[in-house]
């Protein structure tokens, strides 16, 4: 069986971040790979190590810049990455779910996977739409959040649980070929080894643009427009303490004494 | 003239309450510009529509087709009301299940999809959407032309409470069998573990920013000098550093304490579902802008490496 596993690279802002029009301003910026996509890169490393993937592919919508995020991913265990960009995404934001489905598409269609893990969703526009969305768009069968995955595969069927609200979890069978979004907790990640970081480098990171993929470039335009980010307005009267630990952990137990929590 | 189809959230024989915060929502936008609203219950109980008869509504449409919750029968059902109806926003809710079938609507009916909307507005031809980014940290506005699929955060806006007199009609769908692709066997529900936690009166609860299974001592030791039980966000329990059942949120339990101490949580919306009906909340965080602030009404701003050992001195 081979695995398609979609890897994020996602952006992170830092304590005391400013925004500047439409964009948060590049120093408060870092980058990291995707929690969730962790989560589905390790099922898929299990998969392959009880003999059930025969090949891992790790695909990437992104710049040269997140080749570093890719190597992660490889260092873990996956076979060979392919990372996507074109110049047409300069200056687009990948707002409009259907762009990042258009463009996983075409390399769905490459490499033809039996199975595509995803996460749940992106840290950082916490969307939590494209696997689904994905999934209809190349006729795979599909579950939203799952948690946990049986790994026979008999009869060519995905049992999985899906996570729903409250500590309900649904029993669900999937025909394959399907796609998974994967929650966090289904595993745990492993860290990459010394060894798979230096086999990583040697690792096949194919980079594809529009072209290579017939992508028509004036199908990529986004119907959603960003016009505004801001900090949220807070609406409560929060007391804070600041300052000295001291200080601060006094205030505290005062409160704590007044609410009749210490003696 | 904005027409719009709101979908009805149901599980397991029970609606649940985002399907009243999408009548308000449903009304508000086809009020903004003089359309209709109109609900649909797919694979609902009969009482469902009855219940769900608000002010505002227009017609109800009642889908009955299998038992159990299918995304593929809700997404051909939702796509032949929409070539029935025309409507120009589909609003489901930002549930689980929601989710699960809501960006394969927008996909089949080519339409853009916007996730997670916390206000929305339009004057018929602009959709304004108001969504968060990076766990609630930042806020943005979005714009959008033309129809959409919508979905909606939950426990965001009122219910609509007031009763109607929508009529309430079946609508007969073709299903095509050969097409789904997944079957639901069952449910299960997450045992009850070694203490509840939706029964403590002082919660000490921790989350990512202890950053080590070995640091946890610290809010043992802490909740034992407050006489307190502990409990956790999301990450602590994905990690294996304390059980299923010590889970704070969307995906665990709904706690409602007299006090809440959120030790290095961040305040995701999944985690603050679960704890936001506490009495008195106190947040202990290096960072003035985490959304827990939002909720809290005591915080300190600090290291909790710093704050806690004095905490458990000041305690004892
Ligand atoms: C479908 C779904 C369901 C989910 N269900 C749940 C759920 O039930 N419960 C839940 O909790 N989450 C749930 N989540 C996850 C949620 O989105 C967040 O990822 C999670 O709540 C974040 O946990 P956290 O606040 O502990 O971590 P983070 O968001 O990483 O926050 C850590 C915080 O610690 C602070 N910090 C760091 N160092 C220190 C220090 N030294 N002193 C003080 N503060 C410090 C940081 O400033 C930050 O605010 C769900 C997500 C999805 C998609
Ligand atoms: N630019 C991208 N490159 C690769 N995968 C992506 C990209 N954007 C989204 N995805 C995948 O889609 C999932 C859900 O993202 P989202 O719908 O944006 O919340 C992520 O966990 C990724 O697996």
């Amino acid at each position: 069986m081979k695995v398609l596993v979609t890897v994020k690279e996602v952006t992170t802002i830092e304590d005391g971040f400013e925004i500047e029009g439409t964009k948060i301003s590049e120093k408060y910026l870092s980058t990291d790979l995707n929690e969730w996509d962790d989560y589905a890169i390790e099922e898929a490393v299990q998969l392959q190590e009880e003999g059930i993937a025969d090949e891992i592919v790790t695909v990437t919508i992104g710049p040269e810049e997140c080749e570093e995020t890719i190597r992660k991913a490889l260092a873990k265990g996956a076979n060979r990455a392919v990372r996507v960009w074109d110049d047409t995404l300069e200056d687009t934001d990948l707002l409009d779910v259907s762009i990042t489905s258009e463009i996983l598409r075409a390399v769905v269609e490459d490499e033809d996977p039996d199975l595509v893990l995803m996460g749940v969703q992106a840290a950082d526009d916490n969307f939590g739409a494209t696997g689904v969305f994905l999934a209809k768009d190349i006729g795979y069968n599909w579950a939203a959040v799952v948690n946990h995955l049986e790994h026979d595969f008999e009869d060519g069927v995905a049992t999985v649980r899906r996570e729903l609200e409250s500590g309900v979890e649904e029993y669900t069978d999937i025909e394959l070929p399907a796609v998974l979004t994967i929650q966090t907790g289904i595993n745990e990640p492993r860290y990459a080894s010394l060894r798979g970081i230096r086999q990583a480098q040697r690792k096949d990171l194919n980079c594809k643009d529009f072209v290579d993929l017939s992508i028509n470039k004036d199908s990529i335009e986004s119907r959603l427009s960003l016009t505004e980010m801001y900090e949220p307005e807070s609406e409560s009267d929060v007391v804070i303490w600041e300052g000295d630990a001291e200080k601060t952990a006094f205030q505290l137990s005062e409160l704590l004494r007044e609410k009749g929590v210490v003696g | 003239m904005t027409d719009i189809l709101a979908i009805m959230d149901h599980r397991r024989g029970e609606l649940r309450n985002v399907s009243y915060e999408l009548i308000t929502v449903g009304c508000q936008l086809a009020n903004e510009t003089d359309g209709k609203l109109h609900l649909a219950v797919i694979n609902g109980a009969k009482e469902f529509a009855e219940k769900l008869n608000r002010e505002g509504i227009d017609t109800i449409y009642t889908v009955d087709y299998g038992q159990e919750f299918n995304h593929d029968v809700y997404t051909q059902a939702i796509v032949q009301l929409y070539d029935t109806l025309a409507p120009k926003y589909i609003l489901t809710p930002n549930s689980v299940n929601g989710l699960d079938y809501a960006p394969a609507v927008a996909n089949q009916l080519e339409l853009p999809i916007v996730t997670d909307t916390i206000d929305l507005a339009t004057d018929g031809e602009t959709l304004i959407v108001t969504r968060e980014m990076y766990g609630g940290k930042i806020e943005t506005t979005i714009e959008l032309e033309g129809m959409a699929v919508v979905t909606i955060r939950g426990a965001k806006w009122p219910m609509e409470e007031n009763p109607g007199d929508a009529a309430i009609k079946p609508f007969d769908v073709e299903i095509d069998e050969g097409a789904l692709g997944t079957m639901v066997n069952g449910f299960k529900e997450i045992s009850g573990g070694d203490v509840d936690i939706s029964e403590a009166d002082v919660l000490v609860s921790v989350g990512r920013g202890i950053e080590q299974e070995e640091n946890i001592d610290l809010i043992h030791e802490l909740a034992d000098a407050l006489d307190a039980t502990v409990s956790a966000s999301r990450p602590i329990v994905d990690n294996g550093w304390l059980p299923k059942s010590r889970q704070v949120g969307q995906s665990g339990k709904i706690v409602t304490p007299d006090i809440y101490i959120a030790i290095g949580i961040s305040g995701a919306v999944q985690h603050v579902a679960g704890m936001k009906g506490s009495d008195t909340i106190i947040a202990i965080n290096t960072d003035p802008n985490a959304p827990i602030m939002d909720i809290a009404d005591y915080a300190i701003r600090g290291d909790l490496f710093e704050v806690i050992p004095k905490l458990i001195e000041l305690s004892k």
